[in-house]
């Protein structure tokens, strides 16, 4: 039962065509992508908060924005940074919302490809967050205070620190915001190819030249259909997760742990 | 220069020896993640068990000790692919 099917590689998944412009100002759908995102979450934030329309008992569109910051703060910022990270919470809720409309793309039919799928976005949100929590350490404990405390933890004996500050420099400085990169990129990524190569294999059980092979498309289409819900689980599962780890980052800068 | 050396030994076996080797990284990569996420769940599972008023934040610590464990198997998916080319 030789289907003879021809997985497309990897590269041709996630490269677009450009529809105008070149080099690194080329628009691609990609880009569109990205631009609508921005239109709807600023959209959708501003609506809400709109002054014509404010009330005292939130309903519609300002209940969901305000059910949406007081998730962000009982749910990741009181218990990451504590009291004094509430003025935190429009970063935590931009970071947050952006991923998760970013992310989202993947199960919207007509576009279905995941804006963070490619690294820059993730990469350039990573190094956003790793900038904000050395400048937030340096800021709090003075430059060296905080490269002193970084680089030799106190409590710990002195012969240890051949030992141990290598590894907290390295951990802190570069594996943070390469994983926190990472992480994000590779599950939307996965989640893309899984995706996609079920829609391929259903589609080529679909359009089988044998006939018999055609009703058993209907089981590679179901677990498609499953696995968007999956994706839909995922999506708003990286954004919390990049989401919170920004915001023990910028905690554990602010008070470093003793 | 191993890749260098690697590919005039294995001449036309190359592209059937990467693809052999990407399955190998992405086998070794997913062990020790999921052992690692077995144990984070099950042990939340358990505090969760024991004191039931403290679900919340045990479940939000879970998640976060998911992200990190599954990480690791993610960074070898990456490299599996990265070496499939």
């Amino acid at each position: 039962m030789i289907l003879g099917l021809e997985f497309p590689a990897v590269s041709q998944l996630v490269q677009w065509k450009v529809l105008w412009g070149s080099g690194p100002f080329a628009v691609t759908r990609i880009t569109i992508q990205i631009a609508l995102s921005v239109i709807l979450v600023l959209g959708f934030f501003f609506i809400a908060g709109s002054k014509r329309k404010r009330k005292l008992v939130p309903t519609g569109t300002q209940n969901v924005a305000e059910s949406s910051v007081d998730f962000i703060q009982d749910g990741i910022i009181l218990q990451s940074m504590g009291e004094e990270g509430l003025k935190w919470t429009p970063f935590m809720l931009t970071l947050f919302s952006f991923i998760l409309v970013l992310n989202f793309w993947e199960v919207i039919p007509g576009f279905q490809m995941p804006v963070t799928a490619h690294i820059a976005i993730p990469a350039l949100l990573a190094i956003l967050v790793w900038v904000l929590f050395n400048v937030v350490g340096i800021m709090s404990q003075g430059f060296f205070g905080y490269f002193k405390n970084m680089a030799f933890p106190p409590g710990v004996p002195w012969p240890l620190y051949i030992l141990v500050t290598p590894i907290e420099i390295i951990s802190t400085l570069f594996v943070r915001p390469l994983s926190m990169a990472v992480r994000l990129f590779a599950n939307m990524l996965a989640g893309h190819l899984l995706l996609s190569s079920f829609a391929v294999l259903s589609a080529a059980m679909f359009t089988a030249d044998a006939i018999y092979l055609r009703p058993f498309g209907v089981l590679p289409f179901a677990l498609l259909v499953a696995l968007m819900g999956f994706e839909v689980l995922v999506s708003f599962l990286q954004a919390f997760i990049f989401t919170i780890l920004a915001a023990v980052y910028i905690g554990l800068a602010m008070h470093p742990e003793h | 220069m191993l890749q260098l050396l690697a590919e005039q030994q294995a001449g036309e076996l190359a592209e059937g020896l990467k693809t052999i080797g990407a399955g190998i990284v992405y086998g070794g990569a997913a062990i020790g993640p999921g052992i690692g996420i077995g144990i984070v769940v099950g042990n939340a599972i358990t505090a969760m068990a024991r004191q039931p008023e403290a679900s919340g934040p045990v479940r939000t610590t879970m998640f976060l000790g998911i992200a990190f464990t599954e990480a690791l198997a993610l960074f070898g998916f990456v490299l599996a692919f990265l070496l499939k080319g």
